[in-house]
């Protein structure tokens, strides 16, 4: 176990930049989720940590040990596939004991090993077949036991559900975290899966085109989203993003929004005439029947009920928002509902960068700034 | 509608038949005879149907002078062939499938333009180049034309073996302690080994099918096809029958095993 230290690495495939100088550190025992689209060069970056990917610039730290340099082998770190990548012409035994057997670990010591592990990942009515003869969430456990086996300083997964139907996803998500607390590993663990990420992580990487965009706790990214493309990323529905310009009034600065003034916060770098985003989550907008101050008009256009709640698409003006209501209230496409934006849960965005823009207040700004939070 | 579609389907199995029967009727008109006794074959009508089996013209065509040792020197250019095509051929496949380096297309086209020159323009300057340096008339030598006719299919099968084993299993097997050259052999390797073998045994098919080359550039040392054509025009009608059941049936069994393979190979998934 150990941390992870990435210092301004760089990968190009050709003329394609997949990794833009990427510095990040991850801390021991974390689990750290890189997430990103597909093509952020995420998986990338965790192939570059491996070692199965040549850095051109850059350098990877393991614990103390500068590792840049080193084949997979001499890293201490064990990776699971997408695919699994569980040798088909060995047993589930043969399987997990592999990377020992590579180690020369004596048979005695690798058999207690396998047992242990495949008692932690309930695969020991396993150990005696094949891997075609497994279903995909057994061989996914394999993949991982014969990770675990090995004892890495780091383990790094590579979209280890992705190939999971969804309920069977839904519970190796919960078994990975339980096995997480149960070993205290360092985990790097790449998804494009937002709620993966949110559920696991202790911390998330958004990435986005070789960068990444913020580094924060789950409930961070998703509060205090960096930019809009996090945003609009993380969440489901994602954020709410609406289009106003400041403008300036008798008593100080105010947000237009579709003909309608909005108070605006004492923002940093903000002038007159500027373009910003309002950013809000559906489940933050105030939502009342009857018009009030600082309250703007928008009228409803899909009820889509989901249960838990019932998501709401409604318009403001030219502008189109989602909303989320407790189930049972009675709405109807065409009626018109008064929504007001609580100023702690609006993000104030600027529309040109797509960057957020932190308040003055001190008591309101985080850590949510873009890039690394290092320890 | 329901009409059209059974005229549909019958004639495709027609189609169907009367393919195989082109192929199979020579052949069991060749087995066939092969098995009869000796004057069956000029008997009129010719018999159809295996009524009067009978050892007596394969043992005269085993038994004829030079047969044994030209079968003896098949199956030494054979296997030459096998071992010297698959040792070659199995890295060039490997390179194929698993790299991408400059020239990789060009490498490829080369590799089937090899099979552009016919052998008879070729086997002239080859028979002077191995009477020069003293190959001519061994088994090495032909051995060595097999091997330059048979490696293209033995790279393009071990290549389409070799992008069937996913790259993932070579990756895990190195960050699992494996180096490059271990995580190959210790993974892809054994995954490989069926492929590699239909690729062997199709060599082994070139090979003892191949009669121009062999009967150019040998002469005591004929192989079978060699020997054969070189006695046809003076044999009698039923040893040729017994000759051509002789050479065509390890050939036949050969492709029924590795059958599945060369669909593979086409990219077509039989089963």
């Amino acid at each position: 176990m150990a941390r992870v230290r990435v210092e301004g690495v760089r990968k190009t495939f050709g003329k394609v930049i997949a990794l833009r100088d990427i510095s990040l550190t991850v801390e021991d025992g974390e689990f750290y989720v890189l997430l990103g689209p597909s093509g952020c060069g995420k998986t990338t970056l965790l192939r570059c940590i491996a070692g199965l990917e040549r850095v051109d610039r850059g350098r990877i730290f393991i614990g103390e040990r500068e590792v840049t340099g080193l084949p997979p082998r001499h890293r201490n770190i064990a990776m699971v596939f997408q695919s699994y990548a569980v040798f088909p012409h060995m047993k589930v035994y043969d399987n997990i004991a592999f990377g020992l057997r590579m180690r020369r670990i004596p048979e005695m010591e690798a058999r207690r090993r396998v047992a242990r592990v495949a008692a932690m990942l309930q695969i020991e009515d396993l150990l005696d077949r094949y891997p075609a003869q497994l279903s995909g969430g057994q061989r996914q456990r394999v993949a991982v036991a014969r990770a675990l086996v090995m004892q890495p300083d780091v383990l790094l997964m590579d979209e280890p559900l992705s190939n999971l139907d969804a309920l069977l996803r839904l519970h190796a998500r919960a078994e990975l975290k339980r096995l997480h607390q149960e070993t205290g590993m360092t985990i790097i663990y790449v998804t494009h899966d937002q709620v993966e990420a949110m559920s696991l992580g202790d911390r998330i990487a958004v990435m986005r085109e070789g960068e990444i965009v913020q580094v924060d706790t789950p409930m961070r990214i998703y509060e205090a989203p960096a930019t809009v493309f996090v945003g609009s990323f993380i969440g489901n529905p994602p954020m709410n993003f609406l289009h106003g310009v400041v403008e300036e009034g008798k008593d100080g600065w105010f947000f237009a929004l579709e003909g309608h003034r909005l108070p605006l916060p004492p923002l940093r770098e903000v002038s007159p005439g500027q373009s910003l985003l309002l950013g809000i989550r559906a489940e933050n907008i105030r939502v009342d029947e009857r018009p009030h101050a600082e309250a703007l008009p928008a009228e409803v256009m899909v009820v889509e009920p989901l249960g838990a709640q019932w998501l709401i698409t409604a318009r403001i003006g030219e502008q189109f928002i989602k909303l989320t209501l407790p189930p049972g209230r009675p709405v109807a496409p065409g009626q018109t509902l008064w929504l007001s934006f609580p100023i702690e849960a609006v993000r104030w965005m600027d529309a040109r960068s797509g960057q957020a823009i932190r308040e003055l207040a001190p008591a309101a700004s985080g850590s949510g700034k873009a890039g690394d939070s290092r320890g | 509608m329901k009409g059209r579609a059974w005229i549909g389907s019958a004639l495709w199995y027609m189609g169907a038949i009367a393919l195989a029967l082109w192929v199979l009727a020579p052949i069991y008109l060749i087995g066939l005879l092969a098995f009869s006794p000796r004057m069956a074959v000029y008997r009129w009508p010719r018999p159809l149907l295996p009524l009067e089996f009978s050892l007596e013209t394969m043992r005269f065509f085993v038994s004829a002078t030079g047969t044994l040792a030209a079968t003896r020197n098949s199956v030494v250019v054979a296997l030459l062939t096998m071992m010297l095509s698959l040792a070659l051929g199995a890295p060039a496949g490997y390179a194929l499938a698993r790299f991408l380096f400059p020239g990789r297309e060009a490498v490829r086209m080369g590799i089937l333009m090899t099979r552009m020159f016919p052998m008879a323009i070729l086997s002239i300057p080859l028979a002077v180049t191995f009477i020069r340096i003293g190959l001519y008339d061994t088994p090495w030598a032909v051995a060595l034309v097999h091997t330059a006719m048979a490696l293209p299919f033995v790279i393009l099968i071990t290549a389409s073996v070799f992008v069937s084993i996913p790259r993932d299993l070579e990756e895990a097997a190195m960050t699992l302690g494996c180096s490059p050259l271990s995580a190959f052999l210790r993974i892809s390797l054994p995954l490989a080994l069926p492929g590699l073998a239909a690729a062997a045994l199709f060599t082994f098919v070139i090979s003892w099918n191949e009669v121009f080359a062999a009967a150019i550039l040998t002469l005591r040392q004929r192989t079978l096809p060699a020997l054969v054509i070189t006695v046809l025009n003076e044999s009698p009608l039923y040893f040729r029958f017994a000759g051509g059941f002789f050479m065509v049936a390890p050939a036949l069994v050969i492709l029924l095993i590795i059958r599945r393979f060369l669909f593979n190979l086409w990219g077509i998934t039989s089963r």
